[in-house]
């Protein structure tokens, strides 16, 4: 197993060479460039083309790539941010942090929302409880991210002053803390909270079938030909098989994660990864966008990755070699 | 005179591992066996699940690529698409399918899927058509007003006879029948296996028998091959095969069959015991170290067994047949 | 000395919900089960015969399945007991093994794990006496590397490997009654051939009875004591095995063992039987349900209600119609 890893992860490198290429492009391919919100009517041209011209963007295109590549693989140099003013990884580095919390909390809502729900309204199918998860299901398939986003935080931010209504902690607290701590957990309940109730729509409903289709197979009728008592049934049999599928999804909810926080994160003007990609974007920040765009490639292949291996060890039927 | 010849096919497909995914071993599903096949004859392929007899209809009828060795059809290769369409091959030999329920498109009403390949190779009018599906629905012993159902509204024998109505329709050669009957019930089976037979009566047609069931190869079949591990470990007439089998995997076979014998059932409880006993004795006569079924050795004008060598046969015929 | 009875059933009918109507699926089924003889029934496919043994252990759908009439289990009528009255009987005293080995074994649990399991639920033994139990079973079943098995998991088996395990499960708490719906059918002839002879074998050292449902008359022939055939819901002939193969009678086992092929069959059409097996909701609930199948007899030989009746001893059969029988292209007599 160990062998695959290894080959999965090697085999990254082209992976992530293609997509360097592929994102330098369309970074290239957008219109204007970090100094184009500079020029005002009084600005000498001379001076726009003086900082172009040391920022090597002047440069032939490939000469470009070539020098971002080499110095992100010489240096571990990303470049600096134009409009930060500070170097990308340092950029990204506090932003990632920032982000991974915020994903961390989304997961463990998600799962602790959805999996009773799925687990009971399987079981329980056609009953009450079961009609009613299907209920939540479609109205929240229904709704869009960010219009279910701006509901919450127009009600529990603005109307109820619950929840701060943007940034990632108060200021003036020292980190390390108890209140820091609670601080950011306060900023960041709604968005994760938001963020959750959207990914569990997949997963009740993929849990929900998947136990109504494990109460038909012949190994659950075995088992309860042995005697084996109801709920052991569906603790020992049922469940476990039924979990399966979403265990082996864990990797990809991750990728997904990542692609909602661009949404989430605006919305809630919560500093992470998310929310400096959209911003990045409308400053053309280069840099920026390409680090991140990397990053998020990196991920989301890294997911999969986790996804294959999560897979071999719950299903003993797969082994990869 | 044999119009289609196999000679020494192999189908083996790659087992890939080891670091870069390259190909480490082969299945041998099909490991050079031979075969020709006169008019109006019907020759069993006997063995048991895994043993590629599954993979030499579908290598016949052009489903499954061989790795190597000859298909002769009036001495001419046609082991390439465009050899088959050029000598007009597809037409003249046809598959028909163990597995009723999905063989035939549920969409799709019985005249279209009887006129499929009509249309596909002869240019009739709407008029002409339908009075031709007609003719074959009548062949096959179904209602003329079977015409625009839809496979659902059939049950298993008829919709079996669908598929041969629409296999015959083209007035082909050769058949291809896979385990034609093993889904359907005794009465039923009895049915189809008469059409069967009618039908070759009618068109001269020769059929490629593909069963498990010794009982209806008995009934069916001119000439029969017993696969084991993807080569034949016996061939004969019928007569050859379960009056005088010799191959200890033949007679393995022949001994399982339960007879609808009461008074003998322990006499035959006894002869299985000891088959199995001579399977176990004499395995280094028949498999050589790795297992793999030694080549055939002619013993009699029709029958041929593979043995390691003539002396081996001695010692067979003294000690068991 | 009259073998003991260990289970009767009584006038059982089962019956399956199609939009708030029922319709019986089995029609009326009576007979017992003796100790340490193997009980066939054999019908084809929707005649009601996996119904039946389903009923007797509990494992219908009981939202869309309705159970009446007695099923007697050590004196007590066992055809309505809840799931938790079942899970005391099942696996314990009644044993089951399924048709497709593969399908019937949980795929993420280790062998041992899937055969210790009524064990823990149906005696006291602590684990060391368990998972002494189930190498012991596994070698009861002709298993030869017991220790390395139980570590193993389904797809690691071949499959008759699998059926074998299904057997020791079965096994396992030493039950009264052992039910086979199947237990060949998926197997390649080789291997079912091993485990029926497994079977017989098991049969003399367990001191159990054994219902065997199966389609495939051979293997009645090979295994059962005594035969019940069944048609549409009922039995149309319950006989010695012996008897039923030398003397059938009713018109429906006649032309079942007509149509096999055999030997004798050679260069011969097949018997078939005329028309189709009725669909469970179009099934005659009046006359004799095969009577549509041989139209050529005249309605007076059939009786108006048919029942099942001793015409020798131990041997029954349903309605009159088998009395002058003859099949369509013998004529009449």
């Amino acid at each position: 197993m160990w062998k695959t890893i290894l080959r999965r992860v090697l085999l990254m490198i082209p992976q992530l060479f293609i997509l360097s290429i592929i994102v330098f492009a369309l970074g290239k391919a957008m219109p204007g460039d970090p100094f184009t919100g500079l020029i005002t009517p009084d600005m000498d041209p001379a001076v726009i083309e003086r900082l172009r011209e040391e920022a090597g963007l002047n440069d032939p295109i490939p000469v470009q790539y070539k020098n971002w590549i080499v110095r992100i693989l010489r240096d571990g140099d990303f470049g600096r941010s134009y409009t930060y003013k500070m170097p990308v990884t340092k950029l990204i580095g506090k932003r990632a942090a920032n982000t991974l919390w915020l994903s961390l909390l989304t997961v463990i809502l998600t799962y602790l929302i959805a999996i009773p729900l799925g687990i009971y309204a399987g079981r329980y199918n056609g009953s009450k409880f079961d009609k009613a998860v299907m209920v939540y299901n479609f109205i929240s398939y229904a709704i869009p991210r960010f219009i279910l986003g701006l509901l919450l935080l127009l009600f529990f931010g603005y109307r109820l002053k619950w929840v701060p209504t943007t940034g990632s902690v108060d200021l003036g607290l020292e980190p390390g803390t108890l209140d820091y701590f609670l601080s950011r957990l306060h900023h960041m309940i709604l968005p994760a909270i938001t963020s959750a109730i959207l990914g569990t729509i997949g997963i009740v409903q993929y849990l929900r079938n998947e136990i109504i289709d494990a109460k038909t197979q012949d190994y659950v009728k075995t088992a309860r030909s042995k005697g084996v008592p109801t709920n052991k049934v569906y603790t020992h049999h049922i469940f476990r098989n039924s979990l399966l599928p979403i265990a082996a999804f864990f990797g990809f909810t991750i990728t997904g994660l990542l692609g909602g926080s661009v949404f989430i994160e605006t919305i809630f003007t919560y500093p992470g990864m998310g929310e400096l990609f959209v911003s990045a974007i409308s400053s053309r920040d280069y840099s920026v966008i390409n680090s991140l765009v990397l990053l998020f490639g990196f991920l989301t292949l890294l997911g999969s990755l986790l996804s294959d291996i999560i897979m071999t060890i719950v299903d003993p039927r797969i082994r990869i070699e | 005179m044999s119009f289609l010849e196999i000679k020494d096919l192999k189908v083996h497909y790659p087992i890939r591992g080891g670091f870069f995914h390259t190909i480490q071993d082969y299945t041998y599903a099909v490991d050079g066996v031979d075969l020709s096949i006169d008019e109006g004859k019907t020759y069993g392929l006997i063995g048991e699940s895994g043993s590629g007899k599954t993979t030499i209809g579908k290598t016949i009828v052009g489903l499954e690529k061989p790795t190597s060795g000859k298909i002769l059809y009036n001495g001419q290769t046609v082991n390439s698409k465009r050899a088959r369409k050029k000598l007009g091959y597809n037409k003249e030999v046809q598959m028909i399918f163990q597995d009723v329920f999905s063989s035939l498109d549920p969409r799709k009403k019985v005249i279209d899927i009887i006129a499929e390949p009509l249309r596909n190779y002869e240019n009739l009018t709407k008029e002409e058509e339908r009075k031709k599906v007609l003719e074959l629905l009548n062949i096959v012993g179904m209602p003329g007003d079977s015409l625009y159902k839809y496979p659902h509204e059939f049950s298993g024998g008829q919709r079996q006879r669908i598929g041969i109505a629409r296999a015959i329709a083209l007035n082909p050669k050769l058949i291809v029948a896979d385990e034609p009957v093993s889904a359907l019930d005794l009465s039923v089976q009895a049915q189809v296996l008469n059409y069967l037979k009618k039908i070759q009566k009618e068109f001269n047609l020769s059929y490629l028998f593909i069963s498990h069931d010794l009982g209806v190869v008995k009934h069916m079949c001119d000439y029969i091959y017993i696969m084991h591990r993807g080569r034949f470990v016996e061939a004969g007439t019928r007569e050859d095969i379960y009056n005088n089998p010799i191959h200890i995997y033949t007679r393995r076979l022949i001994a399982a069959i339960p007879e609808i014998d009461v008074k003998n059932k322990e006499k035959y409880y006894m002869i299985r015991k000891k088959v199995e006993e001579e399977y176990n004795n004499y395995s280094s006569l028949f498999y050589d170290e790795d297992g793999k079924v030694f080549d055939l050795i002619q013993i009699s004008d029709t029958h041929y067994v593979a043995i390691k060598d003539k002396e081996a046969l001695k010692n067979v015929e003294n000690n068991i047949a | 000395m009259e073998a003991e009875k260990i289970l009767e059933v009584k006038d059982l009918h089962v019956a399956f919900r199609f939009q708030d109507k029922y319709y019986d699926a089995v029609d009326g089924v009576d007979f017992t089960l003796k100790r340490n003889e193997i009980f066939a029934i054999v019908g084809e496919s929707g005649c009601g015969k996996s119904t039946i043994v389903n009923s007797i252990v509990g494992l219908h759908d009981k939202n869309f399945t309705r159970v009446s009439g007695e099923i007697i289990y050590d004196n007590a009528n066992i055809a309505n007991y809840s799931e938790e009255e079942f899970n005391k009987i099942r696996g314990r005293h009644i044993g089951f093994i399924f048709q497709d080995p593969l399908a019937s074994l949980n795929p993420l649990h280790k062998i041992g794990k899937q055969i210790e399991e009524p064990l823990i639920y149906h005696t006291d033994l602590d684990k060391n006496q368990r998972e002494e139990r189930v190498l012991e079973l596994l070698n009861q079943v002709g298993i030869n590397n017991p220790k390395r098995v139980v570590n193993q998991f389904p797809h690691e088996l071949s499959g008759g490997m699998r059926q074998r395990v299904l057997i020791a499960i079965a096994l396992s708490c030493k039950p009264n009654i052992i039910i086979a719906d199947e237990p060949t059918t998926a197997l390649d002839v080789t291997i079912q051939a091993q485990i029926l002879d497994l079977l017989t074998d098991l049969q003399k050292e367990i001191d159990a009875g054994i219902i065997l449902i199966t389609h495939d008359l051979g293997v009645v022939a090979q295994m059962a004591d005594r035969v019940a055939v069944m048609y549409a819901g009922q039995f149309v002939e319950v006989a010695n095995a012996e008897e039923l193969f030398d003397n059938p009678l009713h018109p429906y086992t006649r032309s079942l063992l007509q149509s096999i092929p055999q030997s004798d069959s050679l260069g011969k059409d097949l018997h078939v039987i005329r028309g189709m097996v009725p669909s469970l909701r179009n099934l005659p609930r009046k006359g004799c349900r095969f009577a549509p199948r041989i139209q050529w007899i005249p309605e007076s030989e059939h009786e108006e209600n048919p029942e099942l009746r001793e015409v020798s001893k131990g041997h029954f059969v349903r309605c009159t119609c088998w009395k002058n029988f003859h099949f369509e292209d013998e004529g009449g007599n």
